[in-house]
């Protein structure tokens, strides 16, 4: 086991290296720079801002610093922001974004495993279509889409919540972590849904249903162990998802994230900060997909069995 | 029946979530204990890139450091004329150049520290540094010798026309007379900042200090920085060390950056914001048959027209570019496209800028554009070149520049593509001149004729045309600077702005009003053309 965490932390050096590499060289070869304005820059001050920010170097010695700076944990100053760093930025949003994608993945597993196991009790039935009807509607309502209509409702109609903000009024955390677990809990629903009709067909169910054992214990206790396999594997890049995917939620209810400053640094042409947030994500994701790996081989005794044979 | 189960655990989970949500309601709404406790709760646009007087560019910043800091002068808000800020008085001399202003004794900043003229002298210098990169430095040109500063051709502060005569007077010696020079002096380009501060949070001459954080900023203004919570909010309270600080109203300023306009207006219905910065413009007619106490259309001093590239071909001909703008129907355009109060524009400069209106320069006549287009070689559109409209992408901008694409489709038989770029891309392609037409706007620094007319100056940095009139470069550079009063100064501007009309290497298209809403309780806020609050004078009173 550990030989196969090493082996893939690894194998994540050279994909970090290609990410921060060809992110670096993109962003400049996109058109338009970070200074450039409404109102024309006039060339000393354009001067005096690229060397302050070393852009009148040559493009290799700029990765090179880079990548020294990258080494130390420096992410660099903020172009758009000149009083912060990078750094500094990023972890102002992280723990915003971490709570809201933590909320938004856990309504997923509960709501969507429940609707799933339902669905796959009684397939094909008033009882199976209705969930998942449900879930569907779920992964193809956009969340643009989706805040707007809850805040309408529960905000501005009802006055139940609030319709915008975060930890500031009770009750302001409910709304957008319903909108973004929306997709989410749909897609869960249906992979629940599928793994349990898998296992529910299998043989030791039968078994454990002519031993006369209850039906919810048949269903909690064996059946969903194993048909949750495929929802355990997709909570790791789920998550990561989340946290990398929130900006459009972000944005509708006014929350102080990390990923409005994502999608934002982008159009900013704010170079530090879209390679400090691109490089934390994609920490981030290759650490959660490692960590779904992980608990794959832990699950499966096929896979466990092969790399211990593997390490023998 | 144990099946059953699984279904009563699903409700009864729906249940708790419903009952989680209906305990949070009820109460007082933000703005409700706001009105209360003399809170301002203002929507703010987007998050401040900074609060260092001498960075910034933008709206949102502009409205937090007008709080925190203060120039040698103010506007009046109802009238925009000049009134005392920390200069309680000054003298002009009688050509126009020298100004002495006399600072009032009981100026402090809000660390209790006497203002004297050698601040301002030490912030001006500061705002000028060439390595500050300092966007607005160019507001303090009309003083000796500041250009040549800002651009590093002399390196020595005593040759620009700054001088300090004593603790409290502060003498500026200007290159030509400048009527505007005083409005300058409130724009936060020339606020003072705290020396002693800033030296203690690094470097004063370059970015990257954090002297504007809460804790660390020191100001002179009616407000002083409580805290700072990237994007969250930024919240000011009253300064007990103002020179003025019995007039100040409001206890406290809180500014949310809320970059969507959409998720402002619901903020706004649902009680938590006093001002929003604007409004979806497909909201305006809602609240404008609905609830018009909270919808405000202010004039605004600003345009919105489309450049041209005079260097392309076919559009080098001044009379295509007549025909083009002549075949726009405004009227329509303001009623029923941008629906938001504008006013149809027939000149570049807004109406009435302090006392200067342009006349209209030619009219809504497709007759004579046809006619004009065929002169030119076009008749009814044969033969003309394919042809490209850029703009920024945005909903509204894209929905004006369909409905101009039919009229000139229908009117002159010119068809024309529509291209959009994303906001950094389409200023690359105007900046480096590889458009043909591009959507733009204007908004004036300050009200006098002269920022709207100086920028289409050969080669100015914001012309961006091709186009270019020595005798233009002259009635803006010598004949309106030179001019001894205000009528021959005019003169020379309605000269020039025909001249810019005549040849029309911009189409102007409206003149913009300011969409926004705002409580009834929100007092002591006039419009204006610049959209600018005195803080010191809103206060908060609720309908009885």
């Amino acid at each position: 086991m550990l030989r196969f965490i090493l082996h893939r932390l690894l194998q994540a050096i050279p994909v970090l290296l290609v990410v921060v590499t060809a992110t670096f060289f993109l962003i400049r070869l996109a058109p338009g720079g970070p200074f450039s304005d409404e109102k024309a820059v006039p060339a000393e001050v354009q001067r005096a801002l690229e060397a302050r920010y070393r852009l009148d170097q040559p493009i290799a010695s700029q990765y090179l610093s880079y990548l020294g700076d990258l080494l130390r944990g420096d992410f660099g100053p903020s172009f758009r922001y000149p009083g912060r760093s990078v750094d500094e930025m990023i972890f102002a949003g992280l723990p915003t974004t971490a709570e809201l994608g933590l909320y938004a993945l856990l309504i997923s597993l509960v709501l969507g495993t429940t609707a799933g196991v339902v669905a796959a009790l009684r397939p094909n039935s008033t009882q199976d279509y209705l969930p998942m009807s449900a879930a569907m509607i779920g992964i193809c309502l956009p969340s643009f889409l989706l805040g707007p209509l809850l805040i309408l409702v529960f905000g501005i109609w009802l006055e139940w919540v609030p319709v915008s903000g975060w930890g500031h009024v009770p009750g302001d955390k409910i709304l957008p972590a319903l909108t973004l677990a929306s997709g989410y809990t749909a897609y869960v629903a249906r992979l629940s849904r599928g793994g349990m009709l898998e296992v529910l067909s299998q043989d030791y169910i039968r078994t454990a249903r002519a031993k006369g054992l209850p039906e919810w214990v048949v269903v909690l206790k064996h059946g969903l162990r194993g048909g949750l396999i495929p929802v355990v594997a997709f909570a790791g890049p789920a998550f990561a998802g989340l946290l990398s995917g929130s900006f459009v939620v972000e944005t509708i209810f006014q929350i102080p994230g990390l990923g409005r400053f994502y999608v934002q640094a982008a159009f900013n042409r704010d170079y530090t900060m879209i390679m400090g947030t691109t490089i934390f994500f994609a920490v981030l994701i290759v650490a959660f997909n490692l960590l779904a790996d992980i608990a794959a081989v832990w699950l499966n005794p096929r896979l466990r069995h092969q790399y211990r044979k593997r390490a023998s | 029946m144990p099946l059953r189960k699984i279904p009563t655990l699903f409700i009864l989970g729906l249940s708790c979530c419903a009952l989680a949500l209906t305990a949070c309601g009820g109460g007082e709404t933000r703005v409700e204990t706001g009105d209360r406790e003399q809170v301002l709760h203002w929507g703010n646009g987007a998050e401040p890139q900074e609060l260092d007087p001498h960075i910034v560019t933008g709206v949102p910043e502009h409205h937090i450091i007008i709080a925190l800091l203060e120039g040698l002068v103010l506007k009046d808000p109802a009238t925009l004329e000049i009134i005392p800020g920390v200069a309680e008085r000054w003298e002009v001399s009688t050509d126009g150049l020298v100004y002495t202003f006399h600072l009032r004794a009981d100026a402090r900043w809000s660390n209790g520290d006497p203002m004297t003229a050698g601040d301002f002298a030490w912030s001006w210098q500061r705002a000028l540094t060439p390595s500050l990169g300092n966007l607005y430095a160019y507001m303090y040109f009309p003083i000796r010798n500041a250009e040549a500063f800002a651009t590093g051709k002399i390196n020595d502060f005593d040759e620009v026309g700054v001088e300090v005569l004593d603790e409290h007077t502060l003498r500026v010696t200007l290159n030509h007379p400048t009527p505007y020079f005083l409005q300058l002096l409130d724009h936060y380009s020339m606020f003072p900042v705290h020396r002693a501060t800033l030296e203690q949070h690094g470097d004063p001459f370059q970015r990257g200090s954090d002297w504007t954080r809460a804790g660390n900023f020191v100001g002179n203004g009616p407000f002083v920085l409580q805290e700072w919570q990237l994007n969250q909010v930024v919240a000011v309270e009253k300064n007990p060390n103002y020179w003025a600080a019995e007039q100040i109203r409001l206890n406290g300023i809180r500014y949310y950056p809320v970059e969507n306009v959409s998720t402002e207006e619901r903020m706004f219905r649902a009680g938590q914001l006093h001002v929003t910065g604007a409004i979806p413009p497909d909201k305006i007619a809602v609240y404008r048959a609905e609830s018009p106490e909270l919808l405000r259309t202010e004039p605004y001093l600003g345009n919105y027209f489309y450049r041209i590239n005079v260097d392309v071909p076919h559009l080098a001909d001044s009379r295509v570019r007549r025909a083009l703008a002549m075949s726009i129907d405004r009227g329509q355009i303001v009623e029923h496209v941008t629906q938001g109060g504008q006013i149809p524009a027939y000149a570049f400069t807004p109406p009435d800028t302090l006392g200067y209106t342009a006349p209209p320069a030619f009219s809504h006549d497709p007759e004579a554009a046809r006619t004009l287009l065929a002169e030119a070689g076009y008749p009814g559109g044969q033969g003309f070149p394919p042809t490209e409209l850029l703009y920024n992408t945005s909903e509204g901008h894209r929905k004006l520049a369909v409905a101009i694409q039919q009229m000139w489709k229908r009117e002159l038989g010119v068809e024309i593509t529509l291209n959009n770029q994303d906001w950094k891309v389409y200023l690359d392609s105007v900046n480096n001149g590889s458009y043909q037409i591009a959507r733009a706007g204007w908004i004036g620094d300050y009200v006098d004729p002269n920022s709207f007319l100086d920028m289409w100056v050969t080669d100015g940095g914001n012309n961006r045309t091709g186009w270019s009139d020595p005798r233009y470069d002259q009635l803006v550079l010598e004949c309106a600077p030179s001019a001894p009063d205000r009528e021959r100064r005019y003169r020379c501007f309605q000269e020039a702005e025909a001249l810019l009309m005549d040849a029309m290497p911009v189409i102007p298209v409206y003149f913009a009003t300011r969409n926004y809403l705002a409580r009834p309780s929100v007092r002591g806020m006039p419009p204006n053309l610049l959209g600018y609050p005195l803080f010191k004078q809103v206060y908060l009173q609720a309908e009885d």
